[in-house]
C-alpha cells in the first residue's frame, strides 16, 4: 500500500467515489453528474476500466471516481481488487453508494463492508420510482440511524436526488477527512472472540494504520482474503504469522463444531445483521400493490422454451443486419472522403515514392482504421441498448449450456455473431464486444477465436472463388464456409481451455435485471467512448503498419534497367496517342497502387481495369525487356469492342504496360521475395507467389487479399466487389484447381486476424503475448488445414 | 417443513427456503455474496431451454446459477 495522498483530494479539488452493485443505476448516476465530463483509462495491470469526471456543485469543481460495478467487496474478481486498491490508494473523501432501493438486502451488503472499512458514505437510494410502484417504502430516517450512514432517496434516470446526494457527500467528507469510525458487526461467538484476541495485536503492530481499521483487518485473516494476506505479509511478516495462527484455529475450530468456513459465517452474519435491521421496520412493503412483475411477463416469451431461441435469433439477425448493412452507407461516405482525398493528392502531388506513401501508404492506411469507425459505433449502439435493457443477459442465460461445452460463457454469443457468426461481421468490434465477459479466461478464449468467423472482408475472396468454382450450389458452399468458421472457432476454443488458457469455468453467477427502457445519454456515451478508444489506440499502431506494409511491397522496386525499358515503351506509347488527331483526352494511365486497403473506390488507375484478361499472360512474368507487353495487348484488343478507336486502343495498350510494370515491381518487392521464398514452405498448399503475396498482404487487412492478386496477375486495380476479370482469368488459369481453391480458401477463413484486429486483440488482452498468439497459432493452423485439404482432395480427384 | 433437496431440483414455480451453501473457495463466495444465505426464501422462475442455468427469485431480484452451482446449495423445500 503506498503512503495517502491529500485525502480525498486530486490536484486540489475534492475527490469522491461512486460506487454501487451492478444494474444499481451507478452508471446512470455518473452521467448525470459528469455529462461528457469523463475521463476512461484503465486501473494500472488489469483490463478493468477506470472512469473519472468532474461535477460542478455550487460553483466548485468535484472530481468523481467510478468505482466498477460489484457486489462485495471481496476481492475475487479483478473488479473487486481494482476497486479496493483504489479506495486505499486515492483515498476519496467519500463514498457515494448508488443503492437500487428495490433490492435493497442485497445492495446494503457492500454499503456494510464500506462500512466496516470505516469509509464514510452516503446512500444514493436509486430507483424510488420502481420501488414506489412496487409498494416498497423506506423508512429513511430509521435506515439512517441504524446504519450510521446518511441516505438520499433519488432516481438518477430523471436526476432528482443526486445534488442533494452529492452535497451531503462534500459535507460529509469534509466533516470526517475520509475516515469514519468503522461499524462492527457481531459475527458469532468464535469469530467475535477471535476478532477480539487479533485486533489488539493488529492495533499495536501498526498494521495498515490509517488506511484500514485492525478489525476489518482481522476479518479479513479469518476470511482468507488473499491480497491483505499477502499485503500484511510484506509489511509485517511476524505479526501476520501470529494472526494467521490465530485465524487457523479459529477456522479449524469452526469446521470440527459447524462443518462451515469462517468466511461463510461472515456472509451469513452480514446479511443477518442487514436483515435485521430491515426488519426494524426499514423498509415496508404493500401486500395490496404486490407487483405485477412486467419483466415475468416479457421473459415468458423471451426465454420461453421455444419462442426464446427463435427470438434471439431474430434479434441477432437484426442487430447484423442494422451494423453491416446499414453501416454500410457512413461506411461509404468514409471511403469515399477517403478516397477524395486520394484523389486529391494524386492530382497534387509530383510522382514519387512520397507520394506512393502518402496515397497508398497513409492515407489507405487510416481510412482503413476509420472505415470501421461507423459500424463500430452502430454496433456498440446496438450492443449498448441490448445491454441497458437487459436483454443481453437473457442471451447468455439462454446460450449458456451450448458455450460451455466449448468452454466459453453464455455471453460469448454475442461478440461472435458481430464478428461474423452471420457472414459479413467484423472482428474488431467483435473483439471489442467481449467486455460484456465478466470472466477472464472465457473472454480471452472467445476473444482469439472469433477471428475464424467469415468477416465481411473475407466474403469477396469467397464470392469470387465460389463463383468461379462451384457452380452448382453457391449459396450452400458459402453457408458450409460459415459453418466452417464456427465448427474451428469452438474447436480451437475447447483446445484452448484445456491447454494455454485452462481453468475451471468460472462461476456463473448472473442477475437477470428487470426489463428497463435505456435512456440516449447513457446510449450516447457508451458509444461514443468506445468509438473513441477505437480510434485513438488503433489508429496510431495501424498507420505504422500499414506504412510498414507499403514499403514492403514497393522497395526495392524495379532497377533502373527495368524501369528504363518500360519507360521507353511507355514514351513510345505516347508519342503514337500524341500524334493521334483529337488529343485532347490523352492522358496517361496513372501508377496503380501496389497496396489498397479498398481497391473498389480507388479513382487512380482506374483504366487499368479496362485491361482484357490474358493480355499479359502470367508467364511472362520474367523479364520486362522480353515481355513486351504493349506489343502482346495489341492482338487482345479484338476480343474488345469492334468500334475501339485507335486511341482507346493506345490507351489499353498503356494501362496494360503499366499493369506489367505494377506486377514486376511487386514481385521485385521485399514482400515479392518473401512470397517467392515460401514457395518451398507453401507448395503443399499448393500456392505460388502471387498466393503468398496475396496472403501477406491479408495480414494488413483481408480487403487487399483481392486486390493484390490482381496485381500480381497483372490485372491492375481489381475491385473487391466487382472483380469479374480476376474471376475469368481464374477460372481460366490451370493451376487453379478444386485442391488448390478449397486450400485457399480455408487458409484464407482461418489465417491470421488483420492488423486492426491484432491490434485490438493485444489491446484488450493487455497483452503483446495474445497478439503474437492469434498471429502465429492461427497460421499454423490455416496452415495445417490448407496442406490437408490440399493434400487429400488432390489424392481424391 | 418439507424435505432437504439440493436447490438444483426445485420445479418451476416451486418454493423453497435455503438450509445452507456446501461450497468453499470463490464459488461459495460468490454465491452467498449475492445473498444465497441460510434463511432466504427463493422460488424457481424457470430453466434456460436446454434446462440449464436455473433462474431463481429471491430478496426481490432474479439470478442465473449453473445447475453446477446450484447443486452446492441445499433448500427445504416448502
Amino acid at each position: 500500500m503506498t503512503a495517502p495522498a491529500q485525502q480525498g483530494a486530486q490536484g486540489g479539488h475534492m475527490l469522491i467515489a461512486i460506487a454501487g452493485n451492478p444494474n444499481s443505476g451507478k452508471t446512470t448516476a455518473f452521467n448525470r453528474y459528469t455529462g461528457a465530463r469523463q475521463h476512461v483509462g484503465n486501473y494500472p495491470g488489469v483490463t478493468v476500466e477506470k472512469k473519472s469526471g468532474t461535477a460542478h456543485l455550487d460553483g466548485r469543481d468535484i472530481i468523481l471516481m467510478d468505482l466498477p460495478g460489484m457486489y462485495s467487496m471481496s476481492a475475487y474478481s479483478p473488479e473487486e481488487t481494482a476497486a479496493r486498491q483504489a479506495l486505499a490508494e486515492e483515498r476519496p473523501g467519500a463514498i457515494i453508494d448508488v443503492v437500487n432501493a428495490g433490492v435493497l438486502e442485497r445492495n446494503l451488503y457492500l454499503t456494510v463492508q464500506f462500512l466496516e472499512m470505516g469509509l464514510p458514505v452516503v446512500m444514493c437510494l436509486n430507483m424510488m420510482d420502481e420501488a414506489r410502484a412496487q409498494g416498497l417504502s423506506i423508512n429513511v430516517p430509521l435506515l439512517e440511524e441504524l446504519t450510521g450512514a446518511k441516505a438520499v432517496p433519488a432516481v438518477a434516470r430523471s436526476g432528482e436526488g443526486l445534488e442533494e446526494t452529492l452535497r451531503a457527500a462534500v459535507e460529509l467528507a469534509e466533516t470526517s477527512g475520509g475516515r469514519i469510525p468503522p461499524l462492527e458487526i457481531s459475527y458469532g461467538p468464535d469469530l467475535d472472540a477471535a476478532l477480539a484476541e487479533m485486533e489488539p495485536v493488529i492495533r499495536e503492530a501498526g498494521l495498515f494504520a490509517g488506511t484500514y481499521p485492525p478489525r476489518w483487518v482481522a476479518m479479513k485473516f479469518l476470511e482468507c482474503d488473499r491480497d491483505m494476506l499477502r499485503a500484511a505479509q510484506d509489511a509485517a511478516p511476524e505479526v501476520a504469522a501470529r494472526l494467521q495462527a490465530t485465524a487457523d484455529k479459529t477456522s479449524d475450530h469452526l469446521r470440527s463444531t459447524a462443518g462451515v468456513d469462517a468466511e461463510a459465517v461472515a456472509a451469513d452474519y452480514r446479511y443477518g445483521w442487514i436483515r435485521s435491521i430491515l426488519r426494524q421496520g426499514v423498509r415496508t412493503e404493500d401486500e395490496q400493490k404486490k407487483r405485477i412483475d412486467f419483466s415475468d411477463k416479457i421473459d415468458l416469451v423471451l426465454t420461453h422454451r421455444i419462442a426464446g431461441p427463435l427470438v434471439l435469433l431474430a434479434v441477432l439477425y437484426g442487430m447484423y443486419f442494422l451494423t453491416i448493412e446499414v453501416g454500410a452507407y457512413p461506411l461509404d461516405l468514409v471511403t469515399g472522403a477517403f478516397d477524395r482525398l486520394q484523389a486529391a493528392a494524386d492530382d497534387l502531388m509530383p510522382a514519387g515514392p512520397l507520394k506512393s506513401l502518402v496515397i497508398s501508404g497513409i492515407i489507405a492506411g487510416v481510412g482503413g482504421v476509420l472505415g470501421f469507425v461507423p459500424l463500430i459505433m452502430i454496433m456498440f449502439m446496438l450492443i449498448a441498448v441490448l445491454e441497458d435493457f437487459g436483454y443481453m443477459a437473457r442471451a447468455a442465460y439462454m446460450m449458456d449450456r451450448i458455450f460451455r461445452i466449448f468452454g466459453l460463457h453464455g455471453a460469448s454469443i454475442m461478440p461472435f455473431i458481430v464478428a461474423g457468426g452471420i457472414a459479413g461481421g467484423c472482428a474488431v468490434p467483435g473483439v471489442m464486444a467481449t467486455r460484456t465477459l465478466r470472466s477472464p479466461r472465457e473472454r480471452l478464449a472467445t476473444m482469439l477465436t472469433l477471428p475464424f468467423m467469415t468477416c465481411g472482408a473475407k466474403i469477396p475472396v469467397f464470392l469470387l472463388f465460389i463463383n468461379a468454382f462451384f457452380d452448382e450450389n453457391k449459396t450452400l458452399a458459402m453457408f458450409l464456409f460459415t459453418l466452417a468458421g464456427w465448427g474451428v472457432a469452438m474447436l480451437a476454443a475447447l483446445f484452448m481451455r484445456s491447454t494455454i488458457i485452462r481453468g475451471d469455468a468460472a462461476p456463473f453467477v448472473m442477475e437477470l435485471p428487470p426489463y428497463r427502457w435505456p435512456t440516449a445519454a447513457g446510449v450516447l456515451i457508451h458509444t461514443w467512448e468506445r468509438a473513441w478508444q477505437y480510434v485513438k489506440k488503433a489508429g496510431t499502431v495501424i498507420l505504422a503498419i500499414s506504412i510498414l506494409i507499403w514499403a514492403g511491397m514497393t522497395y526495392p522496386g524495379l532497377s533502373e534497367t527495368e524501369e528504363a525499358a518500360y519507360e521507353t515503351q511507355k514514351s513510345a506509347l505516347e508519342a503514337r496517342l500524341t500524334a493521334l488527331p483529337q488529343d485532347d483526352a490523352a492522358k496517361a494511365a496513372g501508377y496503380p497502387d501496389l497496396f489498397q486497403h479498398d481497391p473498389a473506390a480507388s479513382t487512380v488507375a482506374k483504366d487499368g481495369k479496362a485491361s482484357a484478361p490474358g493480355s499479359t499472360a502470367p508467364e511472362d512474368k520474367a523479364a520486362p525487356g522480353s515481355a513486351a507487353p504493349a506489343d502482346k495487348a495489341a492482338p487482345a484488343d479484338g476480343t474488345g469492342d469492334a468500334e475501339e478507336t485507335p486511341r482507346e486502343r493506345i490507351e489499353q495498350q498503356l494501362a496494360a504496360l503499366e499493369n506489367a510494370r505494377a506486377a514486376e515491381s511487386l514481385r521485385d518487392s521485399y514482400a515479392g521475395r518473401l512470397g517467392t521464398a515460401l514457395e518451398g514452405i507453401t507448395a503443399p498448399a499448393g500456392f505460388d507467389w502471387r498466393v503468398n503475396i496475396a496472403l501477406i498482404g491479408g495480414i494488413a487487412a483481408k480487403e487487399v487479399v483481392i486486390s493484390t492478386l490482381g496485381t500480381a496477375y497483372s490485372l491492375g486495380e481489381v475491385d473487391a466487389e466487382n472483380a469479374s476479370g480476376l474471376e475469368q482469368y481464374i477460372q481460366a488459369d490451370k493451376s487453379w484447381t478444386k485442391p488448390k481453391v478449397m486450400a485457399f480458401l480455408l487458409f484464407t477463413l482461418l489465417y491470421s486476424p488483420c492488423f486492426v484486429t491484432l491490434t485490438v486483440i493485444k489491446q484488450e488482452s493487455g497483452s503483446w503475448r495474445w497478439f503474437f498468439f492469434s498471429l502465429f497459432f492461427n497460421l499454423a493452423l490455416a496452415y495445417g488445414v490448407a496442406v490437408a485439404a490440399y493434400q487429400f482432395l488432390g489424392g481424391l480427384l | 417443513m418439507g424435505e432437504i433437496i439440493s436447490l438444483c431440483d426445485l420445479k418451476k414455480g416451486q418454493k423453497a427456503v435455503i438450509a445452507g451453501v456446501d461450497v468453499g473457495g470463490e464459488m461459495g463466495r460468490r454465491i452467498r455474496d449475492m445473498g444465497l444465505t441460510p434463511g432466504v426464501e427463493v422460488s424457481c422462475v424457470g430453466r434456460a431451454p436446454l434446462q440449464d442455468p436455473v433462474a431463481l427469485r429471491f430478496m426481490g431480484f432474479t439470478l442465473t446459477l449453473r445447475n453446477r452451482e446450484a447443486g452446492f446449495v441445499r433448500v427445504r423445500a416448502s
